[in-house]
């Protein structure tokens, strides 16, 4: 059965949220995110759930992990700002392993730089922004449905891999009303574990995936949750080789696994040497520019990575091979652009076509950007 | 009894712990768990949380549900698990620097709640982990790594602040006075609110020594001398009480709990939802 609804992006965030199981919301308010605090704060208490407004964005991550830890399903929510903050708990999240969603409605930086305009600008910090080598997945929808799809797949993930997830949306998405037909029964994966033994569990036991079973406190497992490198049992230590193990277990569970993380969206022609890369709402304008640029007689082809981290490698150095030229089309100076360099090296010309002044991407831009490239 | 206690609260398996001789954070420890033993308190539903630092460690060493949290964050941490089940008990452990210093807005924000956590603060007045740099509560003109020619800063009476802030339980007590302590910790745990216990400890190996306080035997020395109760403190004239510190309950009294007038709200919603 389908429910069609017409529906912002953020507001699509928090019902595929709940839909998953959401029950703990914890966030500050910042532009251009605070819909979904808003909509948390009146949605949740009406199903038993909590919304709390904490103190700032570094308390409202950490209550996340705690909220998670105690056994709910936890979500915040943010920009670009408040994403700096929540950093350094984001890389306690990734090293103790605690399932927890983070969105981030980007909006242009650096700095407060200006909060009601769109950009893509924390690609990278996404990525990079909490210290150390730590697993991440990154998801950036470019529509509402999708929005509504991926909200839904992140909370999967998070607890499939015990690593935060974060989606990336830009504020077009987050604030763009599109009408969407809703699965009623969308596929959430409440993985029902038999629960081991209380002598025998082992919280960070390198087991299937890499991945020992998440179990909240109070169910009779007492064990140790730390952001020091640890070991098997979640104690502290100093120990060079224990931590090699931890830290190759915590890369190699999403490295190992690209195939079953990785989404994305492409559409490639046989008589084309140009592909066109792009994401988010920048995606949306470039299907317009490619139709502009087939009446003026150029085939592109496309691709949209939804997965943003970990890249879809193997399958997009396959595909790259054949082109001569690879737009890269970002709301930011080329941030997506360094990735896409570095895998095509050597067989492609990879050309960056960019805003970053808090304007978004016109079809007509890219459609002049790319036409004076070639 | 204490090996009793050490065998049925502690994980030996990570013992002996990293503190220094002379150190009293293990005082404390063991009057934390003395408290829950009193309590007889249900051990899988006992959750510790700490911040970062030396006192921070003590979560490792203690078989319960323990977290070990980023620096200053111990609260906000343990505020998440407290709304997302309060069935649980949050004992929350944290140093001065931890508590004072970079998790201060946790803390007033904490006490303003009134959230059903027991925070206990080892003070040590000092950062030992980082090597001994000065902290919100090293006493002014005092030494440190960081104040070598002596603190100009003024040090922060965290039971006052908490007091101002909105808690409803505030006590101070020293790892001399530990049955006293244990008593405070007892009824701090049992309190229905925010309840904020400072114990006064001592580092002899980076306060002590920069402050020629002697070693950690001649500190309890100096606790015991220096603390007054806050029930005779009428006995002392203002002259007398200059360079004491008080000890005792201070504050102990009953306003709503956060997370009851949350289950509250939501209750009454469903009734309301019942309605339509």
């Amino acid at each position: 059965m389908m429910t069609v609804k017409l529906m912002q992006g953020n507001e699509a965030v928090v019902d595929a949220a709940i839909k998953a199981g959401l029950n703990f919301f914890a966030g500050y308010p910042i532009t251009p995110s605070t819909e979904i605090a808003e909509l948390c704060s009146e949605k949740l208490p009406l199903i038993g759930g909590k919304f709390i407004q904490m103190e700032d964005e570094l308390s409202s991550m950490a209550a996340v992990i705690g909220a998670s830890l105690a056994g709910a399903k936890a979500m915040t929510a943010t920009s670009g700002p408040g994403f700096s903050l929540k950093q350094e708990n984001i890389g306690f999240a990734s090293m103790a392993e605690i399932p927890c969603v983070i969105v981030d409605v980007q909006r242009c930086g650096p700095s407060t730089g200006m909060p009601t305009m769109p950009s893509q600008g924390d690609v990278m910090q996404s990525r990079w922004g909490t210290h150390g080598d730590h697993p991440i997945i990154v998801m950036s929808p470019s529509s509402v449905k999708e929005a509504y799809e991926i909200t839904i797949k992140a909370f999967n993930l998070t607890y499939k891999y015990r690593t935060p997830v974060i989606l990336l949306l830009d504020e077009v998405i987050g604030h763009v009303r599109e009408r969407i037909e809703i699965e009623d029964d969308p596929n959430v994966t409440n993985e029902k574990f038999n629960l081991p033994d209380v002598n025998e569990y082992i919280p960070y036991k390198n087991v299937l995936n890499g991945v020992s079973p998440f179990i909240p406190f109070g169910l009779g497992y007492k064990y140790h949750v730390t952001g020091l490198a640890h070991d098997e049992k979640g104690y502290p230590t100093n120990s060079t080789d224990v931590n090699e193990r931890l830290m190759r277990r915590l890369l190699g569970k999403i490295e190992n696994n690209r195939d079953d993380i990785c989404v994305y969206d492409e559409k490639i022609r046989k008589d084309s040497d140009v592909l066109i890369v792009s994401y988010g709402s920048s995606a949306r304008a470039c299907k317009e520019s490619m139709k502009m640029l087939g009446e003026a007689g150029i085939n592109a082809s496309f691709f949209k990575p939804i997965t943003i981290w970990p890249f879809p490698e193997a399958h997009f150095k396959e595909i790259s091979e054949k082109f001569k030229y690879i737009f890269v089309v970002e709301m930011n100076n080329g941030q997506l652009y360094l990735e896409i360099d570095r895998l095509v090296k050597g067989f492609g010309k990879v050309i960056k076509v960019n805003k970053f002044n808090g304007e978004y991407l016109t079809p007509q831009y890219i459609y002049e950007k790319v036409k004076e490239s070639l | 009894m204490a090996s009793e206690l050490i065998k049925k609260y502690y994980r030996t398996d990570t013992l002996p712990t990293i503190w220094c001789p002379g150190c009293g954070n293990g005082i404390i420890t063991s009057a934390i768990v003395r408290a829950i033993d009193n309590l007889n308190l249900d051990r899988d539903k006992v959750c510790i949380v700490s911040g970062i630092g030396c006192s921070s460690r003590a979560s490792g060493y203690l078989n319960f549900n323990t977290l070990h949290t980023t620096h200053g964050r111990a609260l906000a941490f343990a505020t998440g698990i407290k709304v997302a089940n309060p069935s649980l008990t949050v004992i929350v452990i944290t140093g001065d620097g931890d508590c004072a210093a970079i998790g201060g807005n946790h803390f007033i924000h904490a006490c303003r709640r009134n959230i059903d956590l027991t925070t206990i603060m080892f003070n040590n007045s000092i950062y030992g982990m980082t090597g001994g740099q000065y902290s919100p509560s090293t006493p002014s003109m005092d030494k440190s790594t960081t104040t070598p020619y002596g603190n100009i800063d003024r040090n922060f009476d965290m039971c006052k602040l908490a007091m101002a802030a909105g808690a409803t339980y505030v006590a101070r007590s020293t790892s001399y006075h530990v049955q006293q302590l244990i008593k405070l910790i007892e009824k701090g745990i049992m309190h229905r609110g925010f309840s904020f216990i400072e114990a006064i400890t001592m580092c002899p190996t980076y306060y002590g020594r920069k402050n020629k306080k002697g070693d950690g035997k001649e500190m309890l020395k100096w606790q015991k001398e220096h603390a007054v109760s806050v029930d005779n403190m009428k006995k002392f004239s203002k002259e007398e009480l200059s360079d004491k510190f008080l000890i005792g309950e201070f504050l102990n009294i009953d306003e709503p709990e956060f997370t009851e007038k949350y289950d509250k709200m939501i209750n009454s919603l469903k009734v309301n939802s019942d309605d339509k």
